[in-house]
């Protein structure tokens, strides 16, 4: 019942005397065009009811851009083989060596292949806004929705949503597979708030630093620019302050250290209180992320309202 | 309807729209030419709120277009048909614009109907041909049957079923009452399909008329005369007589004249009084090509030069620029640098007259460049271009 005009003018297009007709009326070429004055018709009115566009329909939207391309579900997938398969392979090296882990729950095994899967996020938090860029769609999408805080904002909800999701499932794998094997090895076993911490606190870690790519990958909306710069991010407080030795350049260096983003995705894997001096401790690195992620979007929000798409 | 008043943009410098003022009614096919660069797709992006004007406005039914209720429902629009992922779908690519803007997801379906693409549906718009992706992106701009649509391009690399297909397109959708705004650098395709033009150049508005008052107003007629050409002196003589009788004369590379100012009798008879044989006189009535490039060849950014291969030769001697003020015209002359000049006569073009006037690249280095200065940027000068490029 909603179908409009435009469909019958298709099959109908070489054909369409019917059609044409009373367009010639107002002033077909090379007849007389409309003079000056306004012409016939005053406008067009659609069949199709008009439903105001909200913030969940642009939520869907990303959704539909998100899962319909093959790069998300490829990085995804890399992902997720990254973070369970070293996971694995780390807890059965720990397990078979017989080794003991000092000061720790059998949890913290799970750290090293995260920090490697998180990449993955980054990657995919910059294309997720930059490939926009790159095609030269965010002009398509920001014609079909002149909002552009709903259009990023939409982006941030459903990115943040997906990596959190698939971080999580993610870290229980790993989680279950290290408490199953390397229990016995360890000094402490691991209690609620170590599993609430290695997952859903490291899920929502990796989230935030997501939002930081995709504020970023707004910035500078080009891929391979904002992926380097997100890498330098990761790494180059510890490779910078891996060589600060002199004395004097020393707290310099234990900031550097302590808030680069390894160590602190590290600090939820310690032990509760096992390394005093340090001050960043138990849920901290969160809120160090999330004011990151915040101010990395206001940026991006301030950014795409002022530019020129 | 849209609306542009005082529209201007620059990109630091370079100003790329200048003091655009213009009205897009419902109801029509308005057709938006300029030679490349010219400002159509900025102003098209300004009018769509992606650019901001470095000053005035542009509104559509009366809103500007970022604060529209509902803006893909009241507007549709063809940008860039390779403005979308190619790793998505056609499907997904509009089920993904029509979730965005709150329209049912069956009209997807339906808009893949329309324009052809129901068949490749599932396939990665990666793989697209050109005239493919047009046809994509002219099903974004129906999805949300609005009432204004703005397409940029979009016969670009369609054949001619889809040509006409189009045609016929803008046209329904122009008879259904909505706003049609098309640019297109395809003149034959503007007068069969355009109702209205709106022709800029240089950012600049240089005319808003109908299709067919754009083209008597920019087209004088002229007369097609050939004298014998085993005698090339008839030829300078008739020159002569004819410049002298007031009409303007114009060499063409065939060795043929264009004259304009005079009627085909009064040629006739002042040849005849000249004593000069006539192989041809024939009336010339102009297309809206002709019209199109006579209005706008001041406002070209980019013209092609011939190739200079000649350059690196020795210029032979006793050629120099032309001589302002030289009185007489002296024979005969290739007009390389523009094959329509603004005659004399025809309605003058503020804008396109100073450019005209201005010295172009040398087209051969044997050869001096096809207008020198003239004297004033007047909108007389032009009658002096025989003799400016005499060699």
């Amino acid at each position: 019942m909603t179908t409009p005009q435009p469909q019958a003018a298709h099959p109908a297009a070489p054909q369409s005397a019917p059609q044409a007709a009373p367009h010639a009326a107002p002033g077909y070429w090379p007849g007389t065009a409309p003079a000056g004055g306004a012409p016939g018709p005053a406008g067009y009115v659609s069949p199709i009811p008009v439903r105001k566009a909200t913030l969940m329909d642009a939520v869907a939207a990303e959704w539909t851009k998100i899962r319909s391309v093959r790069s998300t579900v490829w990085t995804l997938s890399v992902m997720v083989a990254i973070v369970v398969g070293v996971g694995l392979l780390i807890a059965l090296a720990v397990n078979a060596s017989n080794s003991t882990m000092n000061g720790t729950t059998p949890l913290a095994a799970g750290f090293f292949s995260l920090m490697l899967g998180m990449i993955c996020v980054i990657t995919l938090g910059v294309l997720t806004i930059s490939t926009e860029y790159g095609t030269g769609m965010i002009r398509t999408t920001l014609t079909a929705c002149p909002d552009r805080v709903r259009v990023l904002a939409a982006k941030a909800i459903v990115f943040f949503a997906l990596a959190f999701v698939v971080t999580l499932v993610s870290t229980v794998v790993v989680g279950m597979a290290d408490v199953a094997l390397l229990d016995d090895q360890t000094e402490f076993a691991a209690g609620g708030s170590e599993w609430l911490k290695t997952t859903v606190g490291t899920s929502l870690f990796v989230g935030f630093l997501g939002l930081v790519s995709l504020g970023v990958g707004t910035l500078l909306r080009h891929s391979a620019g904002a992926i380097t710069v997100m890498l330098g991010v990761v790494l180059l407080p510890l490779v910078v302050g891996m060589f600060m030795f002199t004395e004097s350049l020393m707290k310099v260096r234990e900031v550097l250290f302590e808030y680069s983003i390894p160590m602190m995705l590290s600090v939820f894997y310690g032990a509760s209180g096992n390394d005093s001096n340090a001050s960043l401790t138990g849920w901290d690195p969160l809120w160090v992320m999330a004011i990151a992620a915040a101010v990395a979007l206001g940026g991006a929000f301030a950014a795409l309202l002022k530019r020129d798409a | 309807m849209i609306e542009a008043v005082g529209l201007t943009k620059r990109y630091g410098a370079k100003t790329a729209v200048h003091n655009l003022s213009f009205q897009v009614r419902p109801g029509a096919v308005t057709g938006f030419l300029g030679p490349n660069g010219s400002g159509k797709s900025t102003t098209m992006r300004m009018i769509l709120g992606l650019d901001q004007p470095t000053s005035g406005h542009v509104t559509i039914g009366g809103h500007p277009f970022r604060s529209l209720p509902n803006a893909p429902r009241q507007v549709g629009a063809l940008l860039d048909a390779k403005a979308v992922h190619g790793g998505r779908s056609a499907r997904m690519h509009l089920l993904s614009l029509a979730q965005l803007g709150g329209i049912p997801a069956r009209r997807v379906d339906e808009v893949l109907g329309v324009v052809g693409l129901q068949d490749v549906a599932k396939r990665r718009s990666k793989g697209f041909s050109l005239g493919m992706g047009q046809r994509l992106g002219i099903a974004a701009a129906l999805l949300g049957d609005p009432q204004v649509l703005l397409f940029d391009e979009p016969v670009n690399g369609l054949d001619p079923e889809g040509i006409l297909w189009v045609r016929n397109l803008m046209k329904q959708l122009a008879a259904e009452g909505r706003t049609v705004f098309v640019s297109s650098h395809l003149m034959s395709e503007m007068a069969l399909t355009a109702d209205h033009l709106i022709v800029i150049g240089r950012g600049q508005l240089m005319a808003d008329m109908s299709v067919k008052d754009f083209i008597s107003a920019n087209s004088a007629d002229f007369a097609r005369v050939r004298t014998p050409e085993t005698e090339p002196e008839s030829r300078e003589k008739l020159t002569a007589a004819l410049v002298e009788a007031g009409g303007q004369v114009l060499a063409e590379p065939d060795g043929g004249m264009r004259v304009t100012g005079l009627p085909l009798p009064r040629i006739s008879d002042i040849a005849h009084g000249a004593d000069v044989r006539l192989w041809e006189l024939s009336p010339h009535q102009a297309s809206l090509e002709e019209a199109y490039m006579r209005m706008t060849q001041g406002a070209v950014d980019y013209r092609s030069t011939a190739d200079q291969l000649a350059a690196l030769a020795p210029p032979p001697p006793g050629h120099g620029y032309g001589h302002p003020g030289a009185g007489a015209p002296q024979g005969w002359a290739p007009p390389q640098g523009n094959p329509y000049p603004v005659l004399p006569g025809e309605q003058p073009n503020p804008y396109a007259q100073p450019q005209a006037a201005a010295p172009q690249p040398p087209q051969a280095a044997p050869q001096p460049p096809a207008a020198a200065p003239a004297p004033a940027p007047a909108p007389a000068d032009l009658t002096k271009r025989d003799s400016e490029d005499a060699r």
